[in-house]
This record gives C-alpha cells, structure tokens and sequence, in this order.
C-alpha cells in the first residue's frame, strides 16, 4: 500500500497538504515506469498554476511526459536538491522526491482527489 | 511492453542505462524474433538478388554477410538488410515493420525480370542474439556442454556458419547491431525459448542479461548504425544517409541505382550529421535543427548517451550549413549542438566521443 497521508492524481502525481501548502510529487509507479530519467523541468517560483493542467515537464530516455497539477494556487519552493540528482525519484518519490511547493487557493480541491486505496485501483489497472 | 512492427516487445526487462551496460562491458541477450527473414534460391537466385539491392553479390563469398538497401526508383530507402551468402541460398535479414512490403517487391522484380527463383519467407525461423565482449565464452560453454557442434569462435566478422544448436539445423552469424562484438542465430521457433533458457544459464558467470529494445536504440545510436523511418526512409538516399559502404554503382542496374550516381556525381543536398547537444534535454526525431535563425534540418535519431552521459543525436542537414554552428529547438528552447563525426562510440575506441 502506497502512503495514506495524501492524495492522488490518475496521472500518478501525488499531493501532501501542510496547513495551506501543498507538495507535490509523482509516485513510485511513475518513476519506475519511465525509467532513466534525464531532465526535470519545474516552473518557477511565483508561477500561478492550475488544477489539472501541465506544470511541467519530466523526460526520461523513453519519452517527455507533463506533470498535472493537483490543485491550484502559486508555486513557492522548487526541490533545488532534486534538480541536481533526479536519482533521489528513484530512492524515495515520497518525501525527499518532492518537486514542488504550491501555496493552495483553495484548499478544498485536494477533497475530489484520489486516495491511496483508489489510486491503488489505477495502478493495478495499468498494470 | 509496446507494439514494434507487430510485436509485442519490452522497452526493457531492467532499466536501458543498466541494460546498455551489460552489452558494453559484459554480455546481452536479445529476442529479435521481429525481423524479417527471407530465403532466395533456384537458377536465376543470384541475379535476382543482384538486380534488387546495392551491393555486389560479386564481391560476397559463401559464407561473407554485408550490409545493403532496397531502393525506390528515386533512390530512396525502401529498407535496408543483410545479405547473406550461405551455400545453398541467398539469405536475407530485413526490418520488421518492411517485411511484408520487402517480400512483395522482390516477387515483382522477379516477375518483371523473368526470374526463375524461389522466394521464401522463413517464419518458422526465429531469431535471437548475443552481442559484448563475452558473447563468445557464452557460445563456447554451450559448445563445450553439448549442445551445439559450431566454432563460434571460429566465424570471422562479418561472417555465417551452419550447423546443429540443440540438435536443430541452425545459422549462426558474427553481426550485430551495437558496435560489439556479438552473433546472431537462427533457430526453429520451437526450439527458441529453451535456446534462450540454455545461453541464460550459460552466461550467467559472464554476467549475462536480456536486453529490450530501449537500449538496443542507445547502443546502435551510439555505434552510429541506422535505423529505418529514422535515418533512412523513402524520402532519404543513401548518399544523404553517409552509407554509401553499402552501394556499389559500378554493377549491373538494380532500382534507384541511376538517381544515386547522380546524386554522388553532384554531391547530396543534405547530409547525415552526428551531433552533440548541450544540457540534460534529449533532442528527439523531428525536432528542427538551426543555423542561426534559419531552419537547416531535422533530427533524425537522439537520446541520451549512457556511455558518455550527454546528449547524442542524428541530424539530417542541408549540406550549405554542416559547418556552421547549429542549435536544435528542443521544445521551445534552443540548445547548442556540435557536429562530430559518426559513429559516436567505436570498441576500439577511435569513435568520434571515445577520447
């Protein structure tokens, strides 16, 4: 079972909330399904993004894939140390593998998102 | 798992950089059961094959292997193959994803030239290889257990030998398509995946590992080796692709052969380049290539180096700008690139990135 903390997107993001901050990341399943990450690309710091839509990009040797945003509101920190060793994904997607920092609009959006056990389901369906 | 020509075939059993490595240092083993195989023999085989394809069949001897290409009439690439010479026919190894569009053109040449020559799609074959530096100390464990009756030390590159693999009628070729040295076999499909558990067991003191076709693209990308719908396609000749060691114009006439001559006498319009690129971003085929503002090329092929960790690609360039300085687009941004000379990677180390 994957963490029960937090929240997740179809698209293997996850999202953890700390009182009106959220991180977000992308899941184990995701790391290892790409494979050979090359290069992340994260948006900068007071960038206004939106639930559901691309925030940026992560390419591996297969392919470029977007990463879609669990929610709305501004990004306040990038992972620097994440940027300097995509490794870290591979070793600990969970904590240390957390790519950005978003200050929510509306904190009430994580609600509608998917829990450990329903994202469970996706991933199974994937296989 | 993806769909390759049909087929259903994993990207990677491990990871590609993991896989890559093996094949470098070690020893990889691949399932290449996709390819196309056809057999040419009867009276006319030689001639038919001779009036098909770029090479001299004049200068393969039995047993020889060379690199060749189907042409359209305005010297495109329809596919490009393997020729092999064995005793007793004329062996062709062609792309998945052309086989069926190969066999036809050779029926129809055959026809329009009054042929009498039997060709034969080999299904029943299929197909697996070894390629690194310990390919042959697997070979030669299974040689040593019983359980194959060939030299394979013995087979020069470039080079075929027939004889029995776990009893069965088998050919066994010293090719490959990563810049290692490695073999290829053909076996009976009902003998493969046992064949495949025996050189499983046989190299595991060597470190052998399955390799899928993620990394079987970094190896022949690195080596500089062509890939079809990438470096060649109908639209691009041979002279454009740098693979003229495959051509030879002075033969009788085969399809294309004309427009090629002319092409060579003129000098090609644009030119296959090897390219380095600079950050971690890969340039991916069909991403535009610029000499300044102006739009000079596309990339052909690139990825992500695993054994020089930076990013490599092919590039299909006007020939006025191959010496000037070059950018890719790489999905909004511009990133520099610098021409070097193809293959990338060589194992004796003279590749243009080896240093």
């Amino acid at each position: 079972m994957r963490p029960d903390d937090r929240k997740y997107r179809p698209s293997h993001e996850w999202v953890k909330v700390d009182g009106d901050i959220a991180y977000v990341g992308i899941t184990d399943y995701a790391v290892s399904h790409l494979s050979d990450l090359v290069f992340l690309d994260l948006p900068d710091i007071g960038t206004d993004v939106m639930a559901n839509e691309p925030f940026g990009e992560i390419e591996s040797v297969k392919a470029v894939s977007d990463l879609y945003c669990p929610v709305t509101g501004e990004i306040v920190e990038q992972n620097d140390d994440l940027q300097a060793d995509l490794g870290i994904l591979g070793k600990d997607p969970w904590n240390k593998g957390w790519m950005v920092k978003i200050k929510m609009m509306t904190p009430s959006e994580v609600d509608g998102l998917m829990d450990a056990a329903a994202y469970e389901k996706v991933v199974e369906a994937e296989g | 798992m993806i769909d390759f020509g049909g087929w259903e075939m994993p990207v990677s059993y491990s990871d590609i950089s993991e896989e890559h490595a093996v094949v470098r240092e070690k020893v990889g083993l691949f399932d290449l059961c996709h390819m196309g195989r056809i057999a040419i023999s009867g009276p006319d085989a030689e001639k038919l094959v001779q009036g098909a394809q770029t090479n001299d069949l004049g200068r393969i001897k039995e047993n020889q292997i060379r690199y060749a290409m189907l042409l359209n009439d305005a010297g495109g690439v329809l596919d490009d193959i393997l020729v092999h010479r064995r005793p007793h026919d004329i062996f062709l190894v062609v792309n998945a994803s052309n086989y069926d569009r190969d066999y036809d053109r050779l029926v129809e040449l055959s026809a329009a030239m009054g042929r009498d020559a039997k060709i034969e799609r080999l299904d029943e074959l299929g197909m697996l290889a070894l390629q690194g530096p310990k390919s042959v100390d697997v070979l030669k464990t299974l040689q040593a257990s019983g359980l194959s009756d060939i030299d394979f030390d013995g087979i020069g590159y470039y080079r075929l030998a027939e004889g029995k693999v776990l009893g069965q009628a088998a050919t066994v070729t010293r090719t490959g398509y990563t810049g290692e040295d490695g073999f290829e076999i053909y076996l009976g499909n009902d003998y493969l995946t046992t064949l495949w558990d025996e050189l499983m067991k046989a190299g595991e003191p060597f470190g052998l590992q399955p390799v899928g076709l993620g990394a079987r693209d970094t190896l022949r990308l690195e080596a500089g080796m062509p890939l079809y719908g990438h470096e060649i396609t109908e639209t691009i000749n041979p002279v454009e692709a740098g693979l003229m060691f495959g051509v030879r114009l002075k033969k009788d006439n085969y399809p294309g052969r004309d427009v090629l001559a002319q092409v060579k006498k003129e000098g090609p319009n644009r030119q296959l380049l090897g390219l380095t690129v600079e950050g971690r971003r890969i340039p991916r085929q069909g991403y535009t290539v610029f000499s300044g503002e102006t739009e000079v090329g596309f990339v052909t092929s690139g990825t992500w180096s695993p054994s020089f960790e930076r990013a490599i690609a092919t590039a299909l360039v006007n020939s006025s700008a191959v010496d000037s300085e070059l950018s890719v687009d790489i999905r909004g941004r511009r990133a520099a690139a610098r021409r070097v000379e193809l293959p990338f990677y060589k194992r004796d180390g003279s590749g243009s990135l080896n240093s």
